[in-house]
């Protein structure tokens, strides 16, 4: 029930704020998230696990056996406030940034959001796939129509690709479906009826595949990440903070959610590839980051690796490491985000993206500078951050079955540490070559407070997250070790 | 005549009232020249036919001689040929007010076509066949020479003229073999060989046949004469051609290959669903380098037809009512493209480059809107209709296990992102200076909003076909 009526409201609120336009529009978008995070909030606080305020079950297609069912546990829960704060502070960052047709702006951020948290709290895998592709043609839009100098390509690129990746989840999921009902004689897409209906061996595999590619792309995991770095830098600062907050989360959540539990043989199959991957990712997604001129595109790439870490611990198939895994998404989400605020305030005042035109910014801007650092700590693993508690949950979780990959992958830290020096000390520290830089006006300081503070607070007590997260892993583990995965 | 037999004629009702209302439209306008008069009449009788739906339904199915069935599925793509002709005469309208000194007699085509169209769909003889087609096609090629004035148009009208007559040629000439091997022409009758095993002289004869069919739907290889003639003819004509004529046969061809038990033979069914897949690619590749939207969306619907196709092999309850959803679908957003291009065509001619559709989103906000939702609806995007028949012709071919017209449907739907995301991303792109002379009444853009809605309604509310699917698939199985 919460699901659909927080995707309803933020439909509509978008639609308001699409009709009113201009300035009004802004602060409908901001209180309609700010009211769906208080209520999401109180909801998730008060309902029990099996209340009708958490699930929902009714039949859509019928002749397909396709219903509106919709369920919330831990890990959704997190995930579905995740994507109404990280929406909010979107909408706080766009604030005076856009200010051309603002309100359709706000009705594609609304609306996209609005497919997130479908997307987390679907379960039945058509309705799933309606909310993945709802949330992506906004931010196509969000891209092309507000993004910088070669938003047109960028959004092209970025569309061609997830669709593509989408394109297979569908005829995945519709196969999956045909098996079902070869077997039962009807048509089921729900989570529940498929568990177990996967075909063994070949067949199998290959559906498995269309899954994962579908994920993969989105993640985005090497090879399928071409895109992630031209739709960031292109984008506005708002675009970029929700792709890379909830957009990319959505590809994880999906493996967690879906290919783990649904194809347990086919996956455990899998896991040494995909593991390779995720580590061939976090080594080259750092490398590149290294080697970038452009603040916004080294943010990207630190993306693809930091997401690599991701992928590598959902492979692991360990309770930790998948612990490590969707602790990553939340961490990533608000370090990231904050690295794309924090170019976005840098490109607002000196105009340019490019880390050698910056430089001394530290001097005239210092509370920029100290989000900044706390950001890039965060990123680069300090403990004491969320960054750090998720990566060595990662580790730990995956030593047991995969040491070599976590040896290889580790080296991924230290690479992250030399690009995230390399940042901070090219833009706010060297000869200053600016003067008379605004520092943080209030609002920014408030998106980038947020996003420390919850840095902070989740790197010293992870705890609530990790509890939440429980039910959904074991879920995904359970058909795993029946089948022979290492605990 | 008694009560009973007036219930008889029931079932026949909606074609009856189609076949009069062009000569009632003939009548009246030889009286009296009258643009809204002979819309007027055109859009009563089709409102009529529509009402006429119902009592048939409750009534069907029934005969009329050899060559006329009714049946729950003829009714409900009389239901949807009716609506379409309904929708393309308010898009005309407008259009030929502009462009035409006497427009009257565009509406007794319209009419014809539409008769010829739902006749196709009611017959279960491969003589009605001919004759539906024959209907059809006449009125078509009328219809696309119909502003004489224009060259593109006369060329595009002799083009259908001289590719349609070879696709009949090519149909009767099948029939013949047919009639040769089995001594009749109904769909039983080639039932009854099907189950024994056709001779190679009633092989060849279905093969010519569903070439001749291939013809009229455009289908890779006999695609030839689609571009051409969508780009010459007036755009409401184009659409019509699209939706109501593609569609009927679409239907016709669904109803022949079930009921026949053609596909059982494996080198016909072969036959076809290589017509599909080298449709999708064709279509979808040869669009990529179109810069012309009505060329563009010519292979778009070379491309959608041989999604449908996928739909037309599945027999069954789940064929039809993939089939319905789909052509239900497709009417719509077609609608919704080439009322766009009409809204935007003037006195000088159609718009057709893309420059014409730069920044509509911003000029013309209802337009830009229904283009950009009518792309992201053919590319098959959620909460449009478009997805909801993708996802039909998906489950089709994935419940008869084809897994290859699956993989076909998926890989070359991708590639269609490229140019249906274009139409999207110049229509939001910076605006061009307006240009002058389009259709800025208000009677277009209520067209199109009602279109929007409908388009929207049925990708969130797939639910609303249903009942009639499920009666039309009763009929059948």
């Amino acid at each position: 029930m919460i699901v659909l009526v927080l995707v309803a409201f933020l439909a509509a609120a978008g639609l308001l704020a699409w009709i009113t336009g201009g300035r009004v529009a802004r602060a409908i978008a901001a209180v309609a998230l700010g009211l769906a995070l208080a209520f999401g909030a109180v909801v998730l606080a008060i309902a029990a696990p099996d209340s009708a305020w958490r699930s929902f079950d009714e039949p859509w297609i019928p002749s397909l056996g396709i219903r509106l069912q919709f369920g919330v546990d831990g890990l959704s829960g997190i995930l579905i406030l995740l994507a109404l704060v990280v929406g909010l502070l979107a909408v706080l960052v766009s604030w005076s940034e856009i200010r051309h047709r603002r309100g359709f702006f706000d009705f594609n951020l609304l609306v996209s959001l609005a497919g997130v948290v479908g997307v987390f709290g679907a379960l039945d895998l058509v309705l799933f796939y309606v909310f993945w592709e709802l949330m992506l043609v906004p931010m196509v839009l969000l891209i092309a129509v507000w993004g910088h100098e070669d938003r047109l390509r960028a959004a092209l690129k970025f569309f061609v690709f997830t669709h593509a990746g989408s394109l297979f989840l569908l005829a995945a999921i519709l196969a999956l479906g045909a098996f079902y009902r070869a077997e039962t004689g009807a048509w089921s897409f729900q989570l529940a009826d498929l568990a177990g209906a996967a075909p063994t061996g070949y067949p199998g595999l290959v559906i498995m595949l269309g899954f994962f590619i579908g994920f993969a792309v989105k993640i985005p995991a090497v090879p399928f990440h071409t895109w992630l770095p031209d739709a960031h830098t292109q984008a506005p600062t708002a675009g970029s903070v929700v792709l890379a907050g909830l957009l990319l989360k959505a590809g994880a959540y999906g493996l967690i959610r879906f290919a783990l539990p649904l194809f347990p043989e086919a996956s455990i199959a899998l896991a040494p590839i995909a593991m390779t991957l995720g580590v061939v990712g976090i080594l080259y997604g750092a490398v590149l980051a290294f080697s970038q001129p452009d603040f916004k595109r080294l943010v990207a790439y630190t993306s693809i690796s930091h997401m690599g870490f991701a992928l590598l611990g959902i492979y692991a198939m360990t309770e930790l490491a998948l612990i490590g895994a969707v602790l990553l998404l939340v961490a990533h989400a608000f370090s990231t985000g904050g690295l794309f605020v924090v170019a976005g305030a840098l490109e607002a005042r000196l105009e340019t993206r490019q880390l050698r035109r910056m430089g001394g910014l530290w001097a005239s801007a210092p509370r920029l500078g100290a989000a900044a650092l706390i950001l890039v700590m965060a990123s680069l693993g300090l403990p004491g951050l969320a960054n750090f508690a998720a990566e060595f949950s990662i580790f730990f979780g995956a030593f047991g079955p995969a040491p070599w990959f976590v040896a290889a992958a580790a080296i991924g830290l230290i690479l992250s540490a030399l690009y995230g020096l390399r940042l901070l000390q090219g833009v706010f520290f060297g000869p200053p070559r600016w003067e008379g830089i605004a520092d943080l006006s209030p609002r920014e300081a408030a998106v980038l407070g947020v996003a420390t503070v919850v840095l902070v607070v989740l790197g010293l007590y992870p705890i609530p997250v990790i509890d939440a997260a429980s039910g959904a892993i074991t879920a995904a583990l359970d058909p795993l070790m029946s089948r022979g995965a290492s605990p | 005549m008694t009560r009973a037999d007036l219930a008889d004629l029931a079932p026949l009702a909606p074609l009856a009232i189609l076949a009069v209302t062009p000569l009632v439209v003939t009548v009246a306008i030889s009286v009296r020249r009258h643009h809204a008069l002979a819309l007027g009449i055109t859009l009563a009788g089709l409102a009529a036919a529509v009402a006429a739906v119902p009592a048939a339904l409750a009534a069907a199915p029934a005969t009329a001689g050899a060559l006329v069935t009714v049946d729950a599925l003829s009714l409900s793509f009389t239901l949807l040929i009716a609506l379409g002709t309904a929708v393309v005469a308010l898009m005309s309208r407008p259009y030929l007010a502009r462009s035409e000194r006497r427009p009257e007699e565009y509406y007794v085509l319209l009419g014809i076509a539409a008769t010829g169209a739902a006749a196709l769909v009611s017959t279960e003889h491969l003589a009605g066949v001919i004759l539906a087609v024959e209907t059809l096609s006449v009125a078509l090629f009328g219809l696309i020479a119909y502003p004489r004035d224009r060259a593109g148009a006369i060329e595009a009208g002799l083009k259908y003229l001289i590719m349609t007559g070879a696709a009949s040629a090519v149909l009767v000439f099948g029939a013949a073999l047919l009639y040769a091997d089995i001594g009749g022409l109904t769909f039983d009758d080639i039932a009854a060989r099907a189950s024994g095993g056709f001779s190679v002289v009633g092989l060849a004869g279905l093969a010519l046949v569903i070439a001749g069919l291939a013809f009229k739907l455009a289908l890779a290889p006999f695609h030839m004469w689609a571009p051409d003639v969508y780009q010459g003819a007036p755009a409401p004509v184009s659409a019509l051609i699209a939706t109501v004529s593609e569609g009927a046969v679409a239907a016709l061809a669904f109803r022949m290959l079930s009921a026949t038990g053609a596909l059982t033979e494996p080198a016909l069914a072969a036959i076809v669903a290589g017509l599909a897949v080298v449709s999708m690619a064709a279509g979808n590749l040869l669009a990529l380098l179109q810069t012309r939207v009505k060329r563009l969306l010519a292979y778009s619907s070379v491309a959608h037809f041989g999604y449908l196709l996928v739909a037309v092999m599945a027999a069954g309850p789940l064929g039809v009512e993939a089939l319905l959803f789909y052509v239900a679908a497709y009417f719509v957003m077609t609608y919704l493209a080439f009322g766009v291009v009409t809204a935007l065509s003037g006195r000088a001619g159609d718009a057709d480059a893309l420059d014409h559709f730069k920044g509509l989103c911003w000029r013309r906000p209802v337009l830009g809107i229904a283009l950009v939702l009518s792309s992201l609806s053919l590319l098959g995007v959620p909460v449009t209709a478009g997805f909801i028949a993708k996802l039909y012709v998906l489950a089709a071919g994935a419940s008869e296990a084809r897994w290859g017209l699956v993989v076909a449907i998926a890989l070359t739907t991708a590639i269609s992102a490229f140019y249906y995301l274009r139409l999207v991303v110049v229509s939001l792109s910076r605006p061009a200076e307006d240009p002058r002379g389009d259709d800025r009444s208000l009677e277009a853009a209520a067209l199109l909003t009602v279109l929007v809605a409908l388009l929207i309604a049925l990708g969130v509310a797939p639910g609303i076909l249903e009942p009639l699917a499920t009666r039309a698939a009763d009929a059948l199985f």
